[in-house]
């Protein structure tokens, strides 16, 4: 296993906790270090920056050279820059990776203001982090409303007004057009496309990710966006795979996107992947989608899936709870009633239940009369099913009754 | 708002200086009537003549001066008795006692006349400060939710000077507590205003300065627990019932049954962690003590042998260790802060399993020892040497017992190394009861941590945060869920979780582990074959 970035495995998606001091490095890593002898897997500190696919070997930044019988292209993506002028400037950054951790820990002492472009989950975090230091945070939205590009409207303003009470100077349909150099090579304010100048000493860049392909691109590999691939993550070359963010499907599989850069999808894919290294060839076979963040202090799960607009043929029902900080989404196809995906914000449920609901193509009713036993909030949480309920009969002109709790494995064998 | 944090901490680090200062500071003079008025016969005979010549009318400046002095002429005479062979004439008396009963008597001077104001200055000044303190953060800390930053890059926290500081205070007040108590005769005089509200004519031993300090830590930091997770209702459920657990059971009802005349007994001690329950002097005064004595001896019989069980069959152990437990609420109170400090590394789990269990065996030994010298004591009082079984005397057996486990372990190491090891040192590495309980929890309960299908990131702080350092992620970044005998359901990592992946619940113990295979929910692709 080959990687420049860090010695040993680390969960990514963590990072932002070592920044705030919730954890230490080593805490983020899943395994200690002798995991990897102990399991026979060799780590190799290093740089890819050449691949010679006919004679199966790689070599490193460091000049070493390795032979391959099967090779792995886990590549992971970088943060989009898009061209704005001042784009490398010192402190202006994505953030993707160990270095990216390390270059904001390094410049943070020195920032006042900040300014992050792009609301998406990484521009989130990243606010957050930088919140956690005391800094000032302004976060340039190119929406109507934070994430509104994925999220329903609803659900897109109930985290924007939660992301005001955190005190993050929220701009919507805002963008950048320059970074300006403070003088000493180092970001020292930026300018707006409507004109406006925000002084800052960082700039986030979270504007999304492109794969990382740069090492392959102009090779033999067959590319697009990213490193293509069929379902079996078969590249164009014999014996090199791909999965992961770096990885495009030539045909998306079961509705997907071509390109799934999600944590979820990457260890699905994983997991695939070694049954064909083993032995077992297996091609790439998702259950229904789902997904998780957390936005400062709310958790946020979907299963199936809800689109930021009704598809044709599609009917819904919201929930706000009167605080603003919990809802639910259901969405469901009109004509057969049958339930096709959740946004959950603030109270957590049951993926396994979700899951099987969605397998067996549940009705809506089946779902929402069982939402008391698909709870998975921590003990002596309030519950608003019966509230949920009452509002959805109302909505739907359906007459649902809500189910007391039962032991939700009993409901997946009915 | 923030200057009022910091009026809070000085306020308490006042009252905590002026509590230290007490440890070295007074004026101590013995008189001759005082003396006589405080000594027993044997004592007066042994010693009268000496403590007179050396002792009566000086001046000593400190508690711990007066009260070497008093320990070298005691031991001293003792060591003479037993030189002589005049085994009649040797006290028994612990010296540290006997020196901490006239170091009470012989304080003069301004503070045994200034209790009252001494109370406000160390208690009163480190309540109100710490309060203080603590509330701000409602303001200070933003709007309720998961509130651990900077927590690894604070000096208080992470093991930095403000924690070593912290870790020596708290050391070197059990070894006083324990092995000099006389050195906290002035703290005792200061909560003799609190011990007068329940028996005017009685003074505050150190076991009860003990006792009111450990009321008032718990309650003060159970606030701040509360309002650090006030979001989540089962922290805070949890966190009043422990609190109210410790000053109800293992306070009040202490100070107050004995003014019916009954023993002073806490009702949720249960055995093995009460390893004094089958010592001879306790059975006799239960016995003795009429139907609320033997009502309290089969009490303790059947809490430990039936209660205790039962109800980790049906909640799981943290019934106990998070939610009634003295040690566990200090712990989850005071220890708050320290839980990410245990450590997970897999050798440490080895360690523990070795040492809580020796733990356990080394407790029912014990027991059965000291049973048997009970049983002697109570149905042969004419047998010879009662305490002798297999040529090894029980004394013997219970006094290592209770140097090495009962204040070693569970005071010294267990609390002292809060900010070194982290919160539950003793919980996860000595507790007999937990290591009891852990046994049912592991083999025959309804109780699991669940975890939510594939959401697991692997983030990791769910096993920072477990106090017991337990490797959750491990489990859940699998799917499994967790089964471990050490988990005590404080449900901190259920808390922490940012994805919402982990529940504390009880259920069918059919499929209790959860997810076997390899492969997490959300792959379609295909099952591993066994």
């Amino acid at each position: 296993m080959i990687s420049g970035e860090s010695t040993h495995f680390f969960s990514r998606t963590a990072l932002m906790y070592v920044y705030m001091g919730h954890m230490r490095w080593n805490d983020i890593k899943p395994y200690e270090d002798w995991f990897w002898a102990k399991n026979r897997i060799q780590l190799v500190e290093d740089w890819v920056i050449s691949i010679d696919y006919t004679n199966k070997s790689i070599t490193t930044r460091s000049g070493k050279t390795l032979q391959y019988d099967k090779l792995v292209l886990a590549l992971g993506s970088k943060p989009n820059k898009f061209g704005w002028p001042g784009q490398d400037l010192k402190a202006v950054q994505g953030l993707y990776s160990r270095q990216d951790l390390e270059m904001l820990e390094a410049v943070s002492p020195l920032v006042r203001e900040a300014v992050i472009v792009g609301g998406g989950l990484i521009g989130i975090e990243l606010a957050e982090m930088l919140l956690s230091r005391g800094i000032k945070v302004t976060f340039l939205v190119r929406e109507k409303q934070f994430w509104s590009n994925v999220l329903p409207i609803q659900e897109a303003q109930l985290i924007s007004k939660h992301i005001l009470k955190h005190h993050v100077d929220l701009r919507f349909e805002n963008e950048l057009a320059e970074i300006v150099d403070d003088g000493t090579g180092s970001a020292g304010a930026i300018i707006t496309k409507s004109g406006e100048r925000i002084p800052c000493q960082f700039v986030g860049l979270t504007a999304g990710v492109s794969p990382n392909i740069d090492l392959v691109r102009n090779s033999e590999l067959e590319t697009k966006n990213g490193i293509l691939i069929n379902t079996f993550f078969e590249t164009s070359i014999p014996n090199v795979y791909s999965i992961g963010d770096c990885a495009q499907f030539r045909e998306p599989v079961a509705g997907r996107r071509a390109l799934e850069q999600v944590w979820y999808t990457g260890r699905i894919m994983g997991e695939t992947l070694a049954q064909t290294l083993c032995g077992n060839r297996q091609a790439y076979n998702p259950g229904p989608w789902f997904n998780s963040a957390k936005f400062f202090d709310i958790e946020y799960q979907t299963y199936g899936n809800v689109g930021a607009s009704l598809a044709a043929g599609e009917a819904e029902f919201y929930w706000e709870h009167a605080a603003g900080e919990k809802c639910i989404h259901l969405v469901w196809d009109k004509d057969s009633g049958i339930f096709k995906g959740i946004n959950t914000f603030g109270i957590r449920m049951r993926h396994e239940l979700f899951d099987a609901w969605l397998r067996k193509k549940a009705l809506v009713e089946e779902v929402v009369k069982h939402l008391r036993s698909a709870n998975f909030d921590p003990e002596f949480y309030a519950h608003f099913e019966p509230e949920i309920i009452a509002a959805f009969n109302r909505a739907s002109g359906k007459n649902v009754q809500l189910k007391p709790k039962t032991w939700w494995k009993n409901l997946l064998n009915t | 708002m923030k200057q009022l944090k910091y009026i809070g901490l000085t306020l308490f680090l006042g009252g905590l200086i002026v509590f230290t200062l007490l440890v070295f500071s007074g004026n101590f003079r013995l008189t001759e009537e005082l003396m006589r008025s405080n000594l027993s016969e044997m004592e007066l005979t042994n010693l009268g003549e000496r403590m007179s010549a050396e002792i009566v009318d000086k001046n000593y400046t400190s508690p711990v001066s007066f009260g070497n002095a008093v320990i070298q002429i005691y031991n001293e005479t003792n060591q003479q008795f037993r030189n002589a062979q005049q085994w009649d004439r040797v006290m028994y008396t612990p010296p540290k006692e006997f020196a901490l009963k006239l170091a009470r008597v012989a304080s003069t001077g301004w503070i045994p006349a200034h209790k009252a104001l001494l109370f406000f200055l160390t208690f009163g000044l480190g309540i109100i400060g710490a309060l203080l303190f603590v509330l701000t953060e409602l303001k200070l800390g933003g709007p309720a939710g998961i509130k651990n930053n900077g927590i690894y890059q604070r000096a208080a926290t992470n093991r930095g000077w403000v924690g070593i500081s912290t870790f020596i205070f708290l050391v070197s007040f059990y070894v006083l507590l324990y092995y000099f108590p006389y050195a906290l005769v002035n703290c005792t005089l200061a909560v003799d205003p609190v011990k007068h509200l329940f028996n005017p004519a009685d003074t505050a031993s150190q076991w009860f300065l003990y006792g009111f300090l450990y009321c008032v830590v718990m309650t003060v930091m159970g606030v701040r627990m509360i309002i650090k997770y006030r979001h989540n209702n089962y922290q805070v459920v949890r966190t009043v019932v422990v609190v109210f657990f410790q000053l109800i059971f293992a306070f009040l009802l202490i100070e107050i049954l004995p003014l019916f005349d009954l023993p002073a007994r806490d009702l949720k001690n249960a055995w093995p962690l009460d390893y004094t329950f089958l010592f001879e002097w306790n059975v006799q005064q239960l016995l003795d003590s009429g139907h609320f004595g033997k009502f309290l001896f089969a009490w303790g019989i059947v809490l430990s042998l039936v209660i205790v069980p039962v109800m980790v069959y049906f909640y799981g152990k943290r019934w106990y260790c998070s939610w009634v437990c003295g040690c566990g609420g200090l712990a989850e109170t005071l220890g708050d802060p320290y839980r990410q400090l245990s450590s997970k590394k897999l050798s440490a789990w080895k360690l523990e399993r070795w040492l809580i269990h020796g733990v356990l065996v080394f407790a029912i030994i014990m027991t059965f020892f000291t049973g048997y010298l009970t049983y002697n004591v109570i149905n042969n009082p004419d047998m010879e040497s009662k305490e002798y079984l297999v040529g090894i005397s029980a004394y013997d057996v219970r006094e290592l017992y209770g140097f090495l486990i009962g204040s070693v372990f569970a005071g010294i190491i267990g609390t002292g190394f809060y900010p070194i090891f982290g919160n539950r040192t003793w919980c996860r590495f000595g507790c007999p009861l937990a290591a009891y309980m852990g046994l049912v929890q592991r083999f025959k309960s309804r109780f699991r941590i669940t975890t939510n299908g594939g959401q697991c990131i692997s983030c990791g702080n769910c096993s920072t945060y477990c106090e017991q350092g337990i490797d959750v992620r491990a489990y859940a970044q699998k799917g499994q869920n967790i089964v471990r005998s050490s988990c005590v359901g404080c449900g901190v990592c259920a808390a922490v979780c940012p994805r919402g992946v982990l529940k504390l619940e009880n259920g069918p113990e059919q499929n209790r582990f959860g997810n076997e295979g390899p492969i997490v929910l959300g792959n379609n692709g295909f099952e591993i074959q066994n």
